[in-house]
């Protein structure tokens, strides 16, 4: 069964068995506008909680995307480096990032869950 | 995700406030304004559209004013003493842009001047961060006679794309004929404005200075024409870049020279003979023996922006400059940039690296505009 949760950064994470898949969330691909380029990791590559997992950038401006759990790199979505668009079209599905292999999965309980996250960006607006 | 702060503070708004709020704006602080960074179409959208049709800019943040005397020569020399263009030679109607200068040959601020159809009135427009500044240096050098009246009251509107000619024309059908970087006072839609066919896209277009009390209407007179689309800060700046053109307090600033800045070009034969602007002494010997650095278009070979800050390097990892504006050029369809660099690295196809992101990422230095510009000219 797969879990979902998110931070207060914006990052979402989706497990299934030790898989986590991260993305950023609607309201963050809102927030940044059109994105133009994203810069994946190199799969293989170990990133703990709270380092930075990928670069996204708008016309705006860079932004960080922040792993929210810690794990080796098993995949990265080649899609959006090709077609950057796909995070605002699809930005909690097909417009994932990353995809770790979870080391500390005791790390996803400090997380918001659904319905907390959706009061929290209610807070923001 | 990291997120850009954004400072909420007591700001001013334009005229058009209330209308970019309606519109759906998401609205920034930008040169102490409460300002429309992008409409619900988005950058991207908003930047193409201009490129296509034609897009209505809010830039009513700008400063705005009159300098008269008793007749053009005195206003001209006036003004001559503190830029380097040469205003004297202007026409009725003719536009000039030039820059006002420190006595280090730095660039205090870039600005229009036009010489408008009345003897010894010129019209000036400066950028909105700088125009409190600018009317106070320009008034503190004023001789005896020659006055500044700074243009408060009026609005500012931008018109501007392929289709602004065909558009505006229903509005102000003398304006159909006005040539690129010419200005006049003329009735649009029944309002006094003064009407300047120039801007800051790279394309035709015009800048419609507007009584502000009528300035809400008018602009919604303009949107409710179907090639006509508002168009926030965000592709104003993308538009600027891809054609090239430089954004005060980024490219240029009080310790970029006009040379430096690749700007040479504004400063006129006889002001470079008469060497009496602000400056005059460092910019000749620039002109005359080569500047240590100057303003250069970049094109990233990858697909990573480099904004600015981003340092330059040759290809054996020497800083040789820094990137001054930098983003994605939606009508290039990739990354483009412009910075300074050592002037021995600024012809065009030199081999440089970006440092994105601790990376050296290589670039070429690149003429500039990054799209082709699309002015009016008369006769056509």
């Amino acid at each position: 069964m797969s879990d979902i949760r998110f931070t207060d950064q914006h990052e979402w994470v989706r497990v299934d068995g030790d898989i986590a898949t991260i993305g950023i969330t609607d309201y963050a691909q809102e927030q940044l506008g059109d994105v133009v380029f994203v810069e994946l990791p190199e799969v293989g590559k170990d990133i703990a909680a709270g380092d930075e997992a990928a670069v996204v950038e708008s016309v705006k401006a860079a932004s960080e995307v922040y792993s929210p759990v810690s794990g080796e790199v098993v995949d990265v979505n080649g899609d959006i480096e090709a077609t950057p668009a796909g995070v605002n079209e699809d930005a909690m599905g097909d417009g994932w990032f990353v995809k770790l292999r979870l080391s500390n999965p005791a790390e996803l309980d400090k997380l918001m869950d659904e319905a907390a996250y959706a009061e929290f960006v209610e807070g923001l607006q | 995700m990291s997120e850009p702060a954004a400072a909420a503070d007591t700001l001013k708004t334009t005229p058009l406030h209330a209308l970019h709020v309606e519109l759906g704006a998401k609205m920034v602080p930008f040169a102490g304004y409460d300002m429309p960074v992008q409409y619900p179409a988005g950058v991207l959208a908003e930047h193409l559209h201009t490129r296509e049709a034609a897009g209505l800019f809010d830039v009513s943040h700008m400063g705005q004013a009159f300098l008269t005397g008793p007749d053009h020569e005195t206003v001209a020399a006036a003004i001559e003493a503190l830029v380097p263009g040469d205003i004297r030679a202007l026409e009725p109607g003719a536009i000039r842009y030039t820059l006002l200068l420190n006595e280090q040959g730095g660039i205090l601020d870039d600005l229009m001047v036009t010489r408008t159809a009345k003897d010894g009135v010129l019209f000036l427009v400066v950028n909105a961060a700088c125009k409190d500044a600018d009317f106070a240096h320009i008034e503190k050098h004023l001789p005896k006679g020659v006055a500044l009246t700074r243009l408060a009251d009026r609005a500012l509107i931008a018109l501007q794309g392929p289709k602004a000619a065909e558009v505006f024309a229903r509005f102000a059908p003398e304006a159909a004929t006005q040539a690129f970087m010419t200005g006049q006072e003329m009735s649009v839609a029944g309002l006094s404005c003064i009407v300047s066919r120039s801007g800051y896209t790279g394309e035709d277009g015009y800048e419609i200075s507007v009584p502000q009390g009528d300035a809400a209407a008018f602009a919604k007179k303009l949107l409710a024409e179907a090639e006509v689309k508002p168009v926030g800060l965000g592709a104003r700046d993308s538009l600027r870049l891809e054609a090239g053109l430089c954004l005060y307090g980024h490219d240029i600033d009080e310790t970029t020279t006009p040379v430096e800045g690749a700007l040479t070009w504004t400063i006129s034969k006889r002001r470079r003979e008469e060497a009496n602007f602000p400056g005059a002494k460092i910019i000749l010997d620039q002109i005359a023996n080569g500047a240590p650095r100057k303003r250069v278009g970049l094109l990233p070979e990858g697909k990573a922006p480099a904004r600015e800050g981003t340092e330059i390097t040759d290809k054996s990892g020497r800083k040789i400059g820094v990137v001054t504006s930098g983003g994605y050029g939606p009508s290039v369809g990739g990354p483009i940039a412009m910075g300074y660099v050592e002037t021995g690295s600024s012809k065009a196809d030199t081999g440089v690296e970006l440092m994105v992101r601790g990376k050296g990422r290589p670039a070429k230095v690149a003429a500039m505009p990054f799209v082709k510009k699309r002015f009016h000219k008369p006769g056509k």
